[in-house]
């Protein structure tokens, strides 16, 4: 990048808030999905809307790629960098700014991280109930980039249904407001929902308003095991059937069990086809009475050994089996690959299924764990990047298992995002039209295509004048050639 | 040009999942990516790819790493972060490029290297302590003034002068367990080693402690300085192979640490592997010997309200958290409040805080913040280097709250019970 360039970032945001070093671009040039990495020009970091609306201005007029950062833990690359491009670190954006206790709801800035929001919240009693993996470093504005979602979907939805307003600067340098705090709001397009997901390409978020609900007073934790992947997934759909939504309904495969007991050694049977978490909360009365119910489905569905929490502290321990499974597979092999294919929940087993039949097939390890309640699972490929021949397999076997998920009227994609990483199979989730709306939406917002450019899908140059011809000239325009 | 290798096992582990961030206190003062756990092994692979070369930059964050470990115990996928941090500085170390080495080195060898130099570099500063500071205090220059402030008070006399060689309890020995007397330990908190010995007689040990021992090594190791810390090994490994011990017990997070990965360091010593494995499998903190053997209850009360603090050796490298509270909580009488962040790093991250003060200062004022906040009169924790780091912290902020080793705490109380008991006598 031009020296001119970096030096009129530097009358932006001030000299010490560009880093250059060889050093610093290289700690910003990946983000937690594997294998993507490529090093940006440089990292800026803003300080206030009017900055984040310069520094995007300056982008137009100079043609660069900015990208926003938070604390970078995406798993669909979605802020690796490009080339001629400047990451916008948006981590120091820290305040929690209001907590209105009348009205619900919190006004945040976008580096709030959402473990610090959930704490602050629930000291008033209140609730945030998305609760991404990575929870105690992700930023909220990068839940609400990638709409991400958690263990509480299935009662509690996702970060979507908790959005209520943003203040966002657009690629071209303008600062809008959607949204806000009334429970009505009718005036105009829903333009709030068109920025949520758009995973940093359509919009700089710098505020954000969130709704936050009261805190449920009990809950109650369940554990159960079952012979085979099809018995809990029968469990799930009879759960469900029967007008009960736990707060959590996780699953562990046979694969995960047996990781997590070499591990945590919790004293699993490592023979189990599988297992459920099950969590209710709710008015005590409530909880009570839908354990109970639970109980008597899971033995029906021929359950074979079952799990109440007497105490806090019994509930942790039960807890520790699904919390622990990531970490378990992560462990067994150097190179974790974590997908999110997601179908629609009376599918779980289904799906459940052909990942192990796939995984056979091709000669792999795929541990599969989730949340079978809202029917997003985690197939998680233990490989080792230096295999070539391994890894290959490894692309082939996610290909046929994100077919399988579309077949049954699933999605690529529950709660990570497209960014790069699921971009090829974009195309076989929706039809050109679909695409090309989404491709439009860009077109008009970032007619330059300055903001993280090339995720989601490729975006098609306008080109004035002669055609590029050199790679270097292509690229400029469409990004990463993935 | 001398050089190592790092695996790139270790390295490629790292699935830069970004779990390390939110407990690194490095990362957590810059909220910077290349002062985070992920970031340096990030780096560290590069420099091994030969994609980047040793730069003063890199030197700089390596050393800006506390090794506190914080990030292994929250790794989802077990990196062992503080084995890459400790061979990338002995890689630094080799390579000429830490601006440091030299005299780092230097003292290595002539403080450290025996234990009578030590303790003739302890006698100076406690003749100048007792002497010279009111005269000298002021007029030293500023940074010299702040780490002389830093360091406790010399005790009067070392306890490996006072011991003898093998100390035999009142009634039937249970256990054989050797003890290292340590460097700090030994010349700063001589009492806490006398409380050791006490309570391990207390609970039926009988003591061995060789004379020839010297500083386990591990300051050495952590600076990149692992010929220094291979020959303190050495002598120690030869030294405690002369018994036959149930238990080696360390009161010191630090050396216990250290001593546990001897096995490790000597694996590819034909003469020494397995005396060496044998001292790491002995090796065990005092809080883990004695929750392991069973330890005995005190019949005294003491009122206290207390805190304990987590040395990151102990609760990082060794996993050892739950057995201190154990025995702190077994007191009659003692009021225990959770410290928040009890397992931060104090910032006296071995020598750190007399090489990189004024960083330390700032991991020291949180944690004082959070100490204050528990309203307790006294902090337990089991490691000198944070022993010596928070008393400084404390007097620094003007509160009056004493910092004790867990040990003492249970040897005056098992004190008092003898006393309660005597006095029952005398009245009967």
């Amino acid at each position: 990048m031009d020296t001119k360039v970096i030096h009129r970032l530097e009358e932006i945001v001030g000299k010490e808030r560009v880093l250059t070093s060889i050093e610093n671009r290289i700690a910003y040039s990946y983000d937690a999905t594997p294998t993507f990495s490529s090093l940006p020009d440089a990292i800026v970091i803003p300080e206030s809307v009017e900055q984040v609306s310069e520094i995007l201005k300056l982008a137009n007029e100079e043609n660069f790629v900015v990208i926003p950062r938070g604390s970078g833990t995406g798993l669909s690359g979605g802020v690796i960098p490009l080339p001629n491009s400047v990451i916008l670190l948006m981590n120091r954006w820290r305040k929690i700014m209001e907590i209105d206790t009348e009205n619900l709801t919190a006004l945040v800035e976008p580096g709030v991280i959402t473990a610090q929001l959930h704490q602050e919240v629930e000291k008033l009693g209140l609730f945030y109930p998305p609760d991404p993996g990575s929870m105690t470093i992700s930023t909220i504005g990068g839940n609400v980039a990638e709409n991400a979602g958690g263990l509480r979907g299935l009662k509690y939805g996702v970060t979507k249904n908790y959005v209520l307003g943003i203040e966002a600067v657009l690629p071209t340098g303008e600062i809008i407001n959607v949204g806000g705090k009334n429970v009505k709001d009718v005036a105009g397009y829903n333009l709030r929902d068109v920025l949520i997901g758009s995973e940093g390409t359509l919009a700089v978020f710098t505020k954000i308003l969130l709704k936050l609900i009261p805190k449920p007073q009990a809950s109650k934790t369940m554990l159960a095991f079952f012979n085979s992947i099809k018995d809990a997934g029968k469990t799930v759909s009879s759960i469900i059937a029967n007008h009960i939504t736990p707060a959590t309904l996780e699953f562990l495969d046979n694969t995960t069990i047996k990781c997590v007991e070499d591990y945590a050694h919790l004293g699993l049977p490592t023979e189990a086809g599988a297992l459920l978490l099950i969590e209710v909360d709710g008015h005590p009365a409530q909880v009570e009475d839908e354990a109970e119910k639970i109980e008597k489905i899971c033995k029906e569905n021929g359950s074979t050994d079952f799990k109440v929490a007497k105490t806090e502290s019994d509930a942790l321990k039960l807890k520790t089996a699904r919390r622990s499974a990531f970490a378990a597979l992560a462990r067994v092999k150097p190179t974790t690959i974590l997908e999110d294919a997601t179908v629609p929940r009376s599918c779980v087993h289904l799906m459940v299924e052909k990942v192990q039949e796939i995984a056979k097939k091709y000669d792999i390890i795929i541990g599969n764990f989730g949340h079978a309640g809202d029917g997003n699972l985690h197939p998680t490929a233990l490989t080792d990047e230096r295999d070539h021949d391994e890894m290959k397999r490894v692309e082939m076997a996610f290909d046929e298992i994100f077919d399988y998920a579309l077949k049954l009227g699933g999605t690529i994609t529950g709660e990570h995002g497209v960014g790069l990483a699921k971009k090829k199979f974009l195309p076989k989730q929706f039809n050109s039209a679909t695409i090309d709306f989404m491709r439009k939406i860009k077109e008009v917002l970032d007619p330059k295509g300055i903001l993280n450019l090339g995720k989601i899908f490729d975006f098609k140059p306008k080109c004035e004048g002669r055609l590029p011809t050199s790679r270097e000239e292509i690229e400029k325009y469409s990004g990463l050639w993935v | 040009m001398l050089d190592i290798k790092i695996p790139s096992e270790l390295i490629i582990q790292c699935m830069h999942c970004g779990m390390c961030l939110p407990v690194c206190p490095t990362y957590n003062l810059t909220l910077n990516e290349k002062s985070s756990p992920r970031g340096r092994i990030r780096l560290v692979k590069e420099i091994e790819d030969g994609n980047l070369p040793i730069t003063d930059d890199f030197v700089e964050e390596m050393y800006f790493c506390l090794d506190c470990q914080a990030c292994q115990t929250i790794c989802p996928a077990g990196v062992k972060y503080g084995k890459i941090v400790e061979s990338t500085r002995i890689k630094i170390f080799l390579s000429g490029k830490d601006k440091q080495a030299l005299w780092k080195k230097l003292a290595f060898k002539f403080i450290f290297a025996s234990n009578s130099t030590f303790k003739f570099f302890a006698r100076v500063l406690k003749l100048y302590q007792k002497k010279f500071k009111p005269l000298l205090h002021n007029l030293l220059p500023e940074r010299l003034r702040q780490i002389e402030e830093l360091a406790p008070k010399i005790s009067d006399e070392f306890s490996d002068e006072i011991l003898p060689e093998v100390i035999t309890p009142k009634g039937k020995a249970k256990y054989k367990v050797g003890f290292l007397t340590g460097c700090f330990m030994n010349v700063m908190y001589s009492i806490v080693n006398i409380d050791t010995i006490e309570v391990l007689l207390e609970n039926d040990c009988e003591v061995y402690i060789p004379k020839g021992q010297v500083c386990c090594g591990s300051i050495m190791a952590h600076y990149g300085d692992i010929e220094t810390a291979k020959k303190l090994a050495r002598r120690n490994i030869i030294e405690f192979s002369k018994y036959e011990l149930d238990a080696i017990v360390i009161n010191s997070a630090g050396c216990g640490a250290f001593m546990k990965e001897y096995g490790e360091i000597f694996s590819d010593d034909k003469i020494l592997k397995e005396k060496a494995e044998n001292i790491s499998r002995l090796t065990k903190d005092i809080n883990e010997f004695l929750y392991e053997i069973g330890f005995k209850k005190p019949n005294a009360e003491l009122n206290f309200k207390v805190t304990y603090h987590d040395a990151c050796h102990l609760a990082h490298s060794q996993k050892i958290t739950l057995q201190p509270r154990e025995i702190i909580k077994s007191i009659d009488g003692i009021n225990f409040v959770e410290l928040n962040e009890s397992n931060w790093c104090c910032g006296s991250a071995g020598i750190y805080n007399i090489l990189r003060f004024d960083d330390s200062m700032k991991f020291l004022d949180r944690k004082i913040e959070n100490i204050l906040k528990t309203g307790a009169e006294i902090v337990l924790t089991a490691n000198p280097g944070c022993h010596a780091q928070i008393e400084y912290g404390l007097k620094k902020s003007g509160k009056n709250i004493k910092v004790m080793h867990p040990i003492s705490l249970i040897n005056l109380a098992y004190k008092m019970s003898k006393k309660l008991k005597e006095a029952e006598v005398d009245s009967a």
